[in-house]
């Protein structure tokens, strides 16, 4: 995973409420193209639309995006964080966010920010032109283009493993010791969530 | 002793704690995993580009659901995923329920019905709608294929415990007014941001009087009021539905986890963070009209007017939902010309679904003829079973087509789609825009709602059939 530190460059101000996940990538696209293909066709149903704030010039490389209440609802498809990353985002600005899609942000070294309307809107006001917004995880703060600036709450957790490119599995799998014992006793506590399932599967730990 | 009264979040929560990680994170065992040829695949994917294997592969099921076609007597279709999906399961071990055996279905559909899925277990799927399985009384919620490529390689996933709602309705639904109803009105009025965030609990004697499989569609639609879990609290009702079937526990182990699962329900004083209390005595049944499923109203009702909010960034969604419904404002639901009508999905594909849609069938009731109306059962079994007690005669001597299980015009990956302006009303969950095909207009209803409108060619309203 990319480390995630500064980002600095354009916001798109793409206000829209309940903006859902089949919208920022459509299923036939998932179920037909891999993840490294799919950037091309982040938010392509809005892009069709030639007004649309996505097909301005001074937004083709914007690295951040802004959007309103309730951003990535609905499916829990991680193809749309990965179309996002793909076509150029890094960091999410919105009201607030669907929950899943927010989690799948930080998978993949997008950061999400949740951002009160009225300082979104203001934001979105300055950001029109094109000039430049910084995200900064180190210092935790979001830089508006006319200098002032917000700070950004972050998860400890979340914000260290952004920080490093971490990966939530490598740590994980570093206990697998805990796991193995929990299990064990989980066995004796709550034996029918482990047997009569068949196969004749092996427990993992080890 | 007295001990902090706990809610059915916290009873489940705390006996899932591996390790508590700081902040409200834990480290959470996941007890079952659903894998299915979208998210599934891509999972299996991952996992095996990283070069580990699944954890415990025997708490893992997977079934085909997505991009499977539905067609009548399915075979050398072109699904891809659907391949990775076979391939990668056999490479883990993994127990794959496929196309034409008993089983295989719509995920959240077989999981229960399997027996998979038990009260006070989590469970998770690389589906959104994973918080149908929260019925059984299970912690069950929707991922992305990252954590699920996680939960693969350790059995675990680093969670942040969710706040505590609660939504107690009060009152009794009238008749032909069901569970999808209830829910649609529920997100209607609360909006479809309000779960987030939170876990969900439905209660009250509505939800107590509900079937099990009624409750399944209740808590399907939690996502879309925003909430990654919605649950009720296991009953005399859940273990009953359980007992007996495939992957249930049997003799003493059974009996054990019965007297588990007896106290697992919250504590009389146990706190929530929010509660909201919604009576549906007066309820009729509700249909969406936009393209958000908080965009609905009752059958009677109408497509809201500007001047019906003074929130500006209401109004605007509004200008652009009847825009792309292709209503007017201030126009009624009642009437507008169907082209198409769903009965399927994870919301209502199961038998009791079918049998309320089939009850309104006696007496030589036909389909509109401009109507193309399908019904699509929820799995195998749920076919089986149907055709067993005569539902598919039924439906096609009026006119339905009779179809495989799967998830078909719900998320429409498999090429089944309508087409761009027709009007479809759906007993799905979700009215995006695109979502059932580029430009087709969802209409969000129960099957009750759904039969009625295939039989008018127009919206109408079951209770005047």
């Amino acid at each position: 995973m990319t480390p995630f530190t500064i980002v600095h460059g354009p916001a798109v101000p793409l206000l829209i409420d309940n903006l859902d996940t089949d919208a920022i990538i459509r299923i036939d696209r998932l179920a037909a193209f891999g993840r490294q293909e799919i950037g091309p066709f982040a938010l392509e149903t809005l892009r069709q639309d030639p007004r649309s704030v996505l097909n301005r010039p001074e937004f083709a490389a914007a690295p951040i995006l802004l959007g309103g209440r309730n951003f990535g609802c609905g499916s829990s498809r991680e193809g749309a964080v990965w179309a996002l990353a793909g076509y150029g985002f890094r960091s999410v600005v919105a009201e607030s966010f669907g929950d899943i899609f927010f989690n799948n942000c930080f998978q993949n070294g997008v950061l999400p920010i949740r951002l009160e309307r009225a300082k979104l809107e203001r934001l979105a006001a300055l950001a029109d032109g094109g000039d430049a917004v910084t995200v900064d995880l180190v210092a935790q703060r979001l830089t508006f283009p006319d200098g002032s600036s917000e700070p950004i709450v972050v998860d400890a957790m979340k914000r260290a493993a952004l920080l490093d490119g971490l990966d939530d599995v490598t740590r994980t799998l570093r206990k697998q010791d805990a796991i193995a014992e929990w299990q064990a006793g989980d066995r004796g506590r709550r034996p029918w969530v482990w047997e009569g399932l068949g196969g004749g599967g092996r427990t993992g730990g080890g | 002793m007295s001990s902090t009264p706990r809610t059915l979040l916290d009873k489940i929560w705390a006996d899932h704690v591996i390790e508590e990680l700081g902040d409200g994170w834990a480290l959470l065992h996941i007890d079952r995993q659903l894998l299915h040829d979208m998210s599934g695949s891509r999972g299996l994917q991952e996992l095996a580009a990283r070069g580990l294997k699944a954890a415990c592969p025997e708490l893992t099921f997977a079934t085909p659901d997505h991009t499977v076609s539905t067609a009548p007597g399915r075979r050398g279709i072109d699904a891809p995923l659907w391949s990775v999906l076979r391939e990668g399961t056999a490479a883990q071990g993994i127990r794959l329920f496929d196309l034409g055996e008993s089983g295989q279905g719509i995920v959240h559909v077989m999981g229960p019905e399997l027996g998979f899925v038990l009260p006070g277990t989590t469970v998770i799927c690389g589906d959104s709608h994973t918080c149908t399985n929260g019925a059984l009384g299970a912690m069950a919620f929707g991922v992305g294929a990252s954590e699920l490529m996680h939960a693969l390689a350790t059995q675990t996933l680093m969670q942040r415990k969710p706040k505590a709602m609660r939504i107690r309705f009060t009152g009794r639904l009238a008749e032909r007014v069901t569970a999808k109803d209830l829910i649609l009105h529920a997100i209607g009025r609360l909006g479809t941001a309000a779960g987030t965030g939170y876990a969900v609990e439905y209660a009250g004697e509505p939800i107590e009087a509900m079937t099990v499989e009624q409750r399944m569609t209740l808590c399907n639609l939690s996502i879309e009021m925003g909430a990654k879990i919605g649950m009720v609290a296991p009953d005399e009702k859940v273990y009953a539905y359980l007992r007996g079937r495939r992957f249930a526990p049997t003799g003493d182990t059974w009996d054990r986890a019965v007297d588990y699962w007896r106290s697992l329900p919250g504590d009389a004083n146990a706190v929530f963070h929010r509660d909201e209390t919604l009576a549906v005595d007066a309820l009729v049944p509700q249909i969406s009209w936009g393209t958000s499923p908080e965009q609905e109203c009752g059958i009677d009702g109408h497509v809201p007017a500007p001047e019906e909010t003074a929130d500006l960034a209401r109004r605007e969604a509004w200008q652009q939902a009847r825009d792309y419904m292709g209503l007017a404002a201030g126009a009624r639901l009642l009437g507008q010309k169907v082209d198409r009508v769903f009965i399927g999905s994870c919301t209502n594909s199961r038998m009791t679904d079918l049998r309320d849609a089939a009850s309104l069938l006696a007496g030589g009731r036909r389909v509109a003829p401009h109507v193309q109306a399908w019904v699509v059962p929820g799995s195998e079994d749920v076919k089986r079973e149907a055709e067993a007690e005569g539902l598919d005669a039924i439906f096609e001597a009026a006119g339905f087509h009779w179809r495989e299980p799967g998830c078909s015009m719900c998320v429409a990956a498999n090429g089944e789609t309508a087409g761009p302006a027709e009007r479809v009303v759906s007993t799905s969950n979700r009215n995006f825009v695109g979502r059932q095909g580029p430009g087709a207009r969802t209409h969000l209803a129960s099957p009750f709602t759904a039969v009625a409108s295939a039989l008018a060619g127009e919206i109408a309203d079951p209770r005047e059939l």
